[in-house]
């Protein structure tokens, strides 16, 4: 009997592949506009949507989807409002997430705590053929939007201001992220859990822009260590007894540790040569790297 | 100076706040085809402010704008304006090459998956606008200071646009970055376009001004040609060095006014 033979295992499999492809095509992104803990945020409101999915004994895949989606358009509305002091009601609503899914769980009549780690670290093998149809459909969305719609993205992540001035739909752009987000982390739950969500959508990406110098080469590269770690976690775990999400996570923070040993020396030539380059194309260079003092905080847009 | 043509950018009466605090007291603003207008000010006058207001970044509180000669709330043709906010860095969380950089440049309200093969030329024309075409590929994150604006102003550049708004071009940048901002001055007005630009002060760019709108406390204290410098400022030679305090950023708002 080999690994592929049963067909838990095949299902495991699959949803992994799924997942380690749509959780960094979100992820990307979210980096970009250095917002990795936004992942997080999300994780954590969803998990009243699982709650709620026990108590009213439905599918928590569907009810955490729902919740989830109201939760970051909520946090994207936040982060709109108040681009400054948006970060303590982020943080209400992300503490409100996780009380109130440990509280639904505990009053729905079959909800007990062996349920609640399940969804907060992830339960791969107790993934049905019904959870994969869901897994498959909602990660095929996620990749069309964040792979068909990458220009536009790109353009609001990169330069929120810029963005708006040239047309583009920023408001509904950024509202189908973060939908799009909480999806990717509904989708990736079964599999890594609510808790290990947002590493599996910021890691891959923090591997990738080490070897990469630019955008689509990081988000393909990304893609391609989602899967790698969240394919060889998931085998991996038929053979040691480990916990799949834990598994998954720590191989790939040890990729981008590994990766960050052996690209260093290599950034450093390459960095090395742009600057000769640029020391040759423009003797006349003077003050080039001096500090404006006029614009406070670096980072912020604000004037 | 075609001042009979209707103008591409109009404030009238403008007044505008941040965080309550009113910023725009009631400022007039046209510019017109071809022209190259410059807006002066110490810091916090209002200038920047007035600028991202023009183009929808900061709400009027008072007062109408009008954009190619469009009520702004009825103004969709983006595809006319090129702006270059004010520099903090170019670079975002992920790295991105200066051409991907450029190439988002092209997209607007009616092309929002991307401008597709016929957008290539007009990157490469605007990356050799700003004499950064043989960096096309570089990250944008290894670029100095004055390399990244260039590289902001190709990014408005591609869309070839009627109009120009640049925040701030001149802050920070080396010598050559200014020799390209000049050049691209001179190359909108030869076609005909407008170009609104907040300076500091005019420096070497001062010959390519067509008019001055100095603002002061949110008012526009001056409209017209460009003012005369005067002290050090008026040098040949003279390079913006000393950090913008608000004793120099004082001086040099006087030196403009006088």
């Amino acid at each position: 009997m080999t690994i592929l033979d049963f067909p838990f295992m095949q299902r495991a499999l699959l949803a992994a592949l799924l997942v380690g492809m749509a959780a960094p095509a979100v992820g990307v992104y979210l980096v970009q506009r250095r917002q990795a803990f936004m992942g997080d945020g999300i994780g954590h409101v969803a998990l009243t949507g699982v709650g709620l999915g026990f108590l009213l004994s439905t599918s928590p895949v569907w009810t955490a989807v729902l919740t989830a989606s109201v939760g970051a358009v909520l946090i994207e509305l936040i982060r709109e409002r108040n681009r400054v002091s948006g970060d303590v009601a982020l943080s209400v609503l992300f503490y409100g997430g996780i009380a109130g899914g440990v509280m639904l769980i505990n009053l729905a009549p079959e909800g007990s705590n062996a349920n609640l780690q399940s969804y907060l670290f992830g339960s791969l093998t107790s993934v049905s053929p019904e959870d994969i149809r869901i897994i498959t459909v909602l990660a095929v969305a996620v990749l069309a939007v964040t792979l068909g719609l990458r220009r536009a993205l790109f353009t609001v992540c990169q330069d929120e201001d810029f963005a708006r001035v040239t047309g583009l739909p920023v408001r509904a752009l950024n509202l189908l992220l973060a939908v799009t987000a909480a999806v990717t982390v509904t989708v990736a739950m079964r599999v890594v859990g609510l808790l290990l969500v947002s590493a599996l959508m910021v890691v891959p990406v923090a591997v990738a822009q080490q070897l990469s110098r630019t955008f689509s080469m990081t988000a393909a590269l990304s893609i391609v260590v989602g899967v790698l770690v969240s394919v060889s976690g998931t085998a991996l775990t038929y053979y040691v007894d480990a916990p799949p999400g834990a598994t998954i996570v720590l191989l790939a923070i040890a990729l981008f540790v590994l990766v960050g040993v052996l690209a260093t020396p290599l950034n450093r030539r390459r960095a090395r040569r742009a600057e000769a380059a640029a020391a040759e194309a423009g003797p006349t260079r003077v003050d080039d790297v001096h500090v404006d003092a006029e614009v406070p905080g670096a980072g912020t847009m604000a004037t | 100076m075609t001042r009979l043509q209707a103008p591409v950018a109009r404030l009238i009466g403008g007044t505008a706040s941040l965080g309550g605090r009113p910023v725009l007291r009631g400022v007039d603003l046209s510019v017109h085809p071809g022209e190259v207008v410059a807006l002066l000010g110490a810091n916090g006058s209002g200038k920047s402010t007035l600028v991202r207001t023009l183009v929808g970044l900061v709400p009027l509180t008072g007062g109408t704008i009008e954009l190619f000669d469009t009520p702004f709330a009825r103004f969709r043709d983006w595809s006319r304006i090129g702006y270059v906010p004010q520099r903090t860095t170019a670079a975002a969380g992920v790295p991105a090459s200066v051409r991907e950089v450029v190439t988002s440049g092209l997209l607007d309200g009616r092309r929002v998956l991307g401008p597709g093969r016929r957008g290539r030329a007009a990157v490469d024309e605007a990356l050799a606008a700003v004499g950064m075409l043989d960096r096309a590929s570089d990250g944008i994150a290894h670029l100095s200071g004055g390399q990244q604006q260039r590289v902001l102003i190709a990014r408005a550049l591609a869309r070839r646009p009627d109009l120009l708004i640049m925040d701030e071009p001149m802050a920070g940048v080396d010598l050559r970055s200014q020799e390209v901002l000049a050049g691209t001055l001179r190359t909108q007005q030869e076609q005909g376009r407008a170009v609104l630009l907040v300076l500091h002060e005019l420096g070497p760019l001062e010959p390519l001004i067509d008019r001055a709108v100095v603002l002061r406390e949110g008012c526009v204290c001056h409209d017209g040609p460009p003012p005369r410098a005067v002290g050090q400022h008026a040098l040949p030679g003279h390079d913006h060095v000393h950090p913008h305090d608000d004793h120099t950023a004082h001086r040099a708002g006087m030196g403009l006014l006088s």
